[in-house]
């Protein structure tokens, strides 16, 4: 049976369409990965599966309940790790894990075994009196897991994970997600800004403007990509450019201050590109695709230049909150 | 699982991937048993749960935070120590011997429960602002289980914080009875309730915590000034009178006031001049009326809280 099942979903903002019509589905045990550039509709979707948004169009299935007819259903099966920190600072570990196993009426006996069990596993259980205010980001971040857990999700949602952590807690928040795998019935469904980590994914869907534009093993998607990624720098990159596009009839981008483009049979093409560009080359990089090359194909843009925009969305929008607060 | 790839021969991409941040899942130490755990469906068992985790949490809460216990008792001690012994001197011939202090007492029993009820309230405010709302609105329970474990909790602890000024009475010639304890608790217990349950409907909209303190300091301070909590309500001028009868305070601090003088031994006039009964348009009001006034506004209150919170995302 399918964890996730989603069929023509759609979300519309007044005359704004968020999400046009969007269908996959996520095998039971997956690890799917949720990609894509900010403003792609992703967080929508998401708040549509977990039942924070009502879709405008469209079904949904999660847990195989219905996210609109069985919201209390779905919201029972599943576990939420959102990216902004939902803690109570001033309770204890441990009394944060309470209120949740109270809140989703856990039994009471299970209650206290499940805790030990969901504590040890993010080596938070010799913390557990400490008052969380007292956390680290880290910490938090492993706290706010396990508590997603609390209730043996059968679907585990996690809003960027691993975003702004260190790559120590990166990696024991990855080998918690293995551990999972290994040891619950449990479907990982992620978003995450960090190529290096949707390799580790089963599958991934990448979602650019409302729509997913790709979905398949991160195996498949860069083999689909087909050509091998050329990166020089070069003493005059407007010129390179028209030169590749006239000569070689080859697209290419400036990005973070480097040419780069696609070409099939890359080792083979880098002599001829020195003979024939007619512009000086200062270096030259050769890579085989990548995740990154895979995003850039299906969004025109790398997810470096899309984080860095979200990011300073996320800077207007704290400015805004602060203008807002002093008024 | 998924497909696997079509190709695994090609050699992996070293210059973008940084795999060091993923350990290798052979040296990760044997998982504990898990523990397996089945949510009931929902019933009102698990709805009476939620709401008594949220109204435990508000006590936790308070238990913790000393300082708030302690800032909240200034405003009222200043208002019954220092204003009731300044004015004191003023006042003294037209309060037929009794003590300024005894006479502002149930006022400020009353003033106590509003500002920390007002607090509680907020606390709303802040979960919204460091994100703990959201845990409680994802979980499959109703918006009302967390509206009224809010309310309930709020009341709680602002009828706990009265306690203290309750052990005050003896500093203002007010004797301890049963009647007066219990008398006193429950109202509080309304009155806060109502007071949480307005902050709480308000909250449901004003989503920042400095207006939302703003918007409650502008409302209530002059409900309060206008209840007769610090003046007789009986001789007021025409408009303040009429303000006095629409003060929904005004019906918890008549009520306080007579529990508390039928503990003291007055004469009928200094009752009739410090405690007048409350009229509308020359009908003497109830206790009981007034006391229920209270209550009704409070659960209209909490239900346009509830309907707020409901039809929000």
């Amino acid at each position: 049976m399918a964890a996730i099942s989603v069929k023509d979903l759609r979300k519309r903002f007044g005359d704004f369409e968020a999400v046009k019509g969007v269908n996959f589905e996520v095998e039971t045990g997956e690890v799917f990965g949720f990609l894509g550039p900010n403003g792609a509709g992703k967080t929508t979707t998401i708040n549509m599966l977990c039942t924070l948004t009502k879709p405008s169009d469209g079904s949904a299935e999660v847990a195989g309940f219905d996210v609109v007819a069985a919201r209390d259903d779905v919201r029972r099966h599943i576990g939420l790790v959102f990216q902004d920190p939902t803690l109570d600072g001033y309770l204890t570990a441990e009394q944060n894990l309470r209120l949740h196993a109270e809140l989703y009426g856990v039994e009471s006996k299970v209650v206290k075994p499940r805790m030990e069990q969901v504590l040890k596993m993010v080596g938070l259980w010799e913390r557990r009196d400490g008052q969380v205010m007292t956390f680290s980001g880290g910490m938090r971040r492993r706290l706010e897991i396990a508590r997603g857990l609390m209730h043996s999700p059968r679907v585990l949602f996690l809003d960027e994970p691993t975003i702004g952590l260190d790559p120590q807690t990166r990696a024991s928040i990855w080998g918690y997600i293995r551990q999972l795998q290994q040891t619950e019935e449990i479907t990982i469904f992620m978003t995450t800004h960090y190529m290096d980590e949707a390799e580790f994914c089963g599958r991934i869907a990448i979602m650019d403007g409302g729509e997913v534009v790709a979905l398949d093993t991160p195996e498949a998607l860069k083999e689909a990509v087909g050509a091998d990624r050329i990166r020089i720098e070069t003493a005059d990159d407007e010129k390179a450019i028209a030169r590749l596009g006239e000569h070689f009839g080859l697209e290419a981008t400036v990005s973070e201050g480097v040419v780069s483009f696609a070409v099939a049979d890359g080792e083979a093409f880098v002599p001829r590109l020195f003979a024939e560009l007619e512009v000086p080359i200062k270096s030259v990089s050769l890579s085989r695709p990548t995740l990154d090359d895979v995003f850039m194909n299906h969004t025109g843009s790398t997810i470096r230049d899309a984080e860095e925009s979200s990011s300073k969305n996320r800077n207007r929008a704290a400015l805004q909150a602060m203008g807002g607060a002093r008024r | 699982m998924s497909a696997p790839g079509a190709s695994g021969d090609r050699p992996r991409p070293t210059a973008m991937a940084t795999t060091d941040a993923v350990p290798a899942t052979a040296g990760a130490p044997a998982p504990p048993p898990t523990v397996q755990v089945r949510v009931p469906p929902r019933s009102w068992r698990s709805e009476l749960r939620a709401i008594k985790i949220v109204w435990r949490r508000e006590l936790i809460r308070f238990r913790n935070d000393r300082m708030r216990i302690v800032t909240s008792l200034v405003q009222p001690l200043l208002f019954l120590f220092v204003l009731g012994s300044g004015l004191q001197q003023l006042s003294a011939a037209s309060t037929h011997g009794v003590d300024l202090k005894t006479f502002i007492y149930p006022g400020v029993l009353c003033i106590s429960v509003m500002f920390t009820g007002m607090f509680s309230a907020a606390s709303i405010v802040w979960d919204r602002e460091f994100g703990f709302l959201r845990e409680m609105m994802v979980a499959p329970i109703r918006r009302s289980s967390i509206v009224i474990g809010k309310v309930f909790g709020g009341a709680t602890v602002a009828s706990l914080q009265g306690l203290i000024l309750l052990a005050l009475a003896w500093t203002v010639h007010v004797p301890y009875s049963l009647g007066l304890i219990f008398g006193v608790f429950g109202l509080q217990l309304l009155l806060a309730f109502s007071i949480t349950a307005f902050g709480v409907m308000i909250a449901a909209r004003i989503k920042q915590i400095q207006s939302f303190m703003g918007v409650m300091q502008m409302i209530v301070t002059p409900m309060f000034f206008i209840s007769g909590a610090l003046f007789p309500s009986g001789d007021l001028p025409g408009w303040l009178a009429v303000l006095n009868r629409l003060d929904p305070i005004t019906y918890a601090v008549s009520p306080m006031r007579t529990l508390v003088f039928a503990n003291l031994h007055l004469s009928s006039e200094a009752t009739q001049a410090l405690n007048p009964p409350i009229t509308w348009f020359g009908w003497e009001v109830p206790i009981a009326l007034q006391i229920f006034t209270v209550f009704a506004l409070g659960m209209i209150m909490l239900g346009i809280a509830i309907a707020e919170f409901n039809a929000g995302d």
